[in-house]
């Protein structure tokens, strides 16, 4: 079948060649027909909100090209603080959540207290509101007079990493149950102590596991820190609320979503990078 | 024992009267440089008992899961009952659903009970009847005498008992060909014979097998052909007496000698 050329290397055969130009075929065919069907389905949408008696107001009032253009450059000032507060909650809550999920593992009853505050702290910080969490930590807090006065993003990103690392450390908790037990049991073995075997054998399997649902978090997380615009921080969002008053005009909230989905856009890929190449090593080249 | 390839039966709805189950002509499989099946032609008939033996990584695996279509190939024609299913046209379900297949590791469903795990087939792919399915179920885990456990889950189950009601599950839908891929090499050496057993039973009844297996005086005794395997090529097969009697090649003596006790 597979015929040897004369320098003994292999070439594919006349009947794999066919096949491969079926499989182009296909692709190709695949490509067309989800292209065609976009196309319809986009044609229908756009007939049914440009067709809708409303349109030309809301054109008006929430796409207007001038007003997003005058708008922009306060409400990317506004996303540098959001990006600024990103990278410090995102540290903060892998170190709280790891810590979290760690002492939750805690064996033996001296630790009984520590298990109790990290079980009592996931379930609290994972049942209240976040918005409640940044009234309070944001205005309550300062005003017990404890701490220097410090700008409200600095609370604003105390209350996300409370109320994430909850949610995170829970995440962890869960990737650390599903390393198979018997990881522990040659750890042990081998003479590690239980920080070891958590340090360096389950939970680098366990990161590992969580990755693609921790990167998820981070998605949740790059749009919620637009909510500390309630303490008064002036980030996209409160940049867009104010440029809104001063047009108004809708156009900056919109001009502000589609900055914050440009900010998530990189890691929605990543994650989805991430977690097929996950599969593919799990498959080992199987193809179902 | 021996039931020689010219007394088969034609499959039915095969294609041809002496068409074999299951056919292999000049198999590739490659993962980037590392080729791991080099042009493999292979013929298992009706009612034939074929054993592959070879080191670990002469591509034994590999080309079971070629068979079933869970490995891609890139080069050759595999055929089913006469039949192309290398063919990318092919629903490789409906192939699927033709092949038995029993892994090194049970694989059963550890959320499932031991008779759904044997029925799951027959009633979502074949779409039998539940209390069909079921009654078929029973009367397979009877004949393993594991009528008992058929509402037990698969973890109170000893590995020599997962594995059978593995190869039942693999049978409960009546497949033309079974692939067994070293279906003793997980197991505890006592858990082996009742495994063995089982298979044996399955040869004698005229089930067309095709196995993967380490065990060489089990395919001596059980196997109609052996072929040995190097390096992604067939290097030797032949009547399963005869291949350990005599074999022909210097590399399947060395392997031999490496395997064999004494």
């Amino acid at each position: 079948m597979s015929a040897a050329s004369p320098d003994g290397a292999w070439r594919p055969s006349e009947l794999e060649l066919g096949r491969r130009a079926f499989r182009r075929r296909q692709t190709w065919r695949s490509v067309l027909v989800s292209a065609l069907s976009t196309l319809v389905f986009a044609g229908l949408l756009a007939w049914a909100v440009l067709g809708s008696p409303g349109w030309a107001r809301v054109a008006e009032t929430f796409f207007d090209p001038e007003v997003a253009i005058a708008s922009l450059p306060r409400i990317a000032q506004g996303l540098l603080l959001n990006l600024q507060v990103l990278v410090f909650a995102a540290v903060g809550v892998l170190l709280v959540a790891i810590t979290l999920a760690t002492l939750r593992t805690l064996r033996g009853p001296v630790f009984f207290p520590l298990r109790a505050i990290a079980a009592g702290y996931t379930d609290l910080f994972r049942g209240v509101p976040l918005l409640i969490v940044l009234y309070l930590v944001g205005y309550g807090v300062p005003a017990l007079e404890f701490f220097p006065r410090l700008p409200v993003a600095v609370w604003g990103t105390i209350a996300i990493v409370l109320v994430y690392s909850a949610y995170v450390a829970e995440v962890f908790r869960a990737g650390i149950e599903a390393v198979h037990p018997s990881q522990r049991l040659a750890a042990r073995s081998l003479g590690l102590s239980h920080a070891q075997t958590m340090r360096r054998v389950v939970l680098p399997q366990a990161i590992r596991k969580v990755t693609p649902a921790l990167m998820n978090d981070f998605v949740a997380m790059q749009k919620d820190v637009g909510l500390i615009s309630v303490l008064g921080a002036v980030d996209a969002v409160r940049a867009a609320q104010i440029e809104t008053a001063h047009y108004f005009n809708f156009t900056p909230y919109v001009v502000a979503g589609l900055l914050f989905v440009l900010l998530a856009l990189p890691m929605v890929r990543l994650t989805d990078w991430v977690t097929a190449r996950m599969r593919r090593r799990e498959q080992i080249g199987s193809i179902v | 024992m021996s039931r020689a390839a010219d007394e088969a039966q034609p499959p039915a709805g095969a294609a041809g009267e002496r068409e074999p189950v299951l056919a292999l002509s000049g198999v590739r499989r490659a993962y980037g440089e590392h080729v791991v099946l080099d042009g493999v032609d292979l013929e298992v008939r009706a009612h034939e008992v074929v054993a592959l033996i070879g080191a670990s990584g002469s591509g034994k695996s590999t080309l079971l899961r070629t068979a079933n279509l869970l490995e891609p190939i890139d080069d050759g024609v595999i055929r089913l009952a006469g039949r192309d299913i290398s063919d990318p046209r092919v629903d490789a379900d409906a192939v699927r659903a033709r092949i038995g297949a029993v892994f090194q590791h049970y694989n059963l469903f550890p959320h499932l009970s031991v008779l759904d795990n044997v029925t799951l087939a027959s009633r979502l792919v074949h779409r039998t009847s539940k209390a069909e399915a079921e009654r078929r179920g029973q009367e397979l885990l009877a004949s393993i005498g594991l009528a008992n456990f058929a509402r037990a889950y698969p973890d109170r189950l000893s590995g020599g008992q997962q594995q059978r009601v593995a190869i039942v599950r693999a049978l409960a839908t009546g497949p033309e060909l079974l692939l067994l891929d070293e279906v003793t090499s997980a197991l505890d050496p006592e858990l082996v014979g009742e495994v063995l057993a089982l298979v044996r039973s399955l040869a004698d009844g005229g089930t067309t097998i095709l196995m993967a297996t380490h065990e060489m005086a089990f395919a001596r005794d059980v196997a109609d052909r052996v072929v040995f395997l190097d390096g992604g090529r067939i290097v030797e097969q032949g009547p399963s007496r005869e291949f350990f009697a005599a074999p022909r090649e210097e590399r399947t003596r060395a392997f031999l000698a490496r395997v064999l006790p004494g």
